[in-house]
């Protein structure tokens, strides 16, 4: 049992054991406590899997923007009787079994698969797979280039058909300015309704 | 790291996803079905980086993660937003509440 495995066991442990437990609890305020050790600990996993970049994203992003949101979310809508919102012991207990089922359904499917071969499969039919000397480095640097266009980590000459460059430079201007849409457009939505009651309260007075 | 499989990384994105689909569909209160949407999205987003680790997946895996978190994110402002208009009009979060357009 070496270092990466108990590593593994730890963050494995408090990622399930924080869904489990947002999953099970019905206070709001608690669900969105454990999201937060569920998502740091999934970081903490990408971490293990050498992306650094896609970790630090995750704990930036994730658990210091997304989460933050949602918090004050539950701020503004907590007010007294809805800090708990219960569900039916008979919802409780349906979505129980059907939890159950799904997930002996995926553990099944997972261990009968043979993910090595898989893989190999992959690698003996694209001309242009990846290399292997990417996986004991980190990844940083690779990703950045990749967002320009070049690809560290493929021969993308090997394979004629596939034509020019498959680096991420479009797809990062595109999901930028959807970044930007959408939180002038959230904003908005947000606060719109507002001013629009103070507006006819204060025409009302008149 | 040697001695961790794939299949290992992959039971838990299964349990993170399956946590997150019961949330979606047990939460009465509707930030909490927003928070069962986050767990799903993590669920994939480990599931293509492990991927991206253990097969020639390569650099993909990772990069697609990070656009399914700046989309999380954007999704989770535009559905608080909605979320808040809703907690205006009505006065309440539950979303058994939302049964207006209901046939």
């Amino acid at each position: 049992m070496n270092g990466g495995q108990v590593l593994f066991g730890i963050f494995a442990l408090l990622t399930c054991g924080g869904a489990v437990a947002v999953a099970l609890t019905q206070n709001v305020v608690r669900m969105a406590f454990w999201l937060i050790v569920s998502l740091g600990s999934a970081s903490g996993l990408f971490f293990l899997l050498h992306a650094d970049f896609v970790g630090a994203t995750q704990l930036l992003i994730y658990v210091g923007g997304t989460v933050v949101l949602l918090i004050f979310g539950v701020m503004l809508t907590t007010s007294g009787p809805f800090l708990r919102i219960s569900s039916s012991p008979g919802e409780l207990m349906q979505s129980a079994v059907v939890g159950v089922l799904f997930i002996a359904m995926f553990f099944f499917t997972v261990w009968s698969v043979d993910w090595q071969a898989v893989a190999d499969t992959t690698r003996a039919h694209d001309a242009a797979a990846a290399t292997v000397a990417l996986q004991n480095d980190t990844t940083g640097r690779s990703i950045g280039m990749a967002f320009l266009g070049p690809r560290p980590d493929r021969d993308l000459g090997a394979d004629a058909s596939r034509g020019l460059s498959t680096g991420y430079f479009l797809p990062f201007e595109i999901i930028s300015i959807h970044l930007l849409v959408v939180l002038i457009g959230a904003a908005y939505l947000a606060r719109a309704k507002r001013q629009q009651t103070a507006v006819e309260i204060g025409g009302d007075a008149e | 790291m040697e001695g961790v499989d794939l299949k290992l990384f992959l039971l838990v994105g299964a349990v993170l996803f399956v946590c997150g689909v019961i949330c979606m569909t047990s939460k009465r209160n509707g930030i909490g079905v927003l928070i069962g949407v986050e767990l799903v999205l993590n669920a994939a987003n480990l599931n293509f980086v492990a991927f991206s680790r253990y097969t020639p997946l390569g650099l993909d895996g990772q990069i697609i993660a990070l656009f399914v978190i700046v989309l999380a994110a954007a999704e989770a402002a535009v559905a608080l937003a909605i979320a808040l208009n809703f907690y205006n009009n009505h006065l309440t979060i539950d979303v058994d509440r939302a049964d207006e357009l209901r046939g």
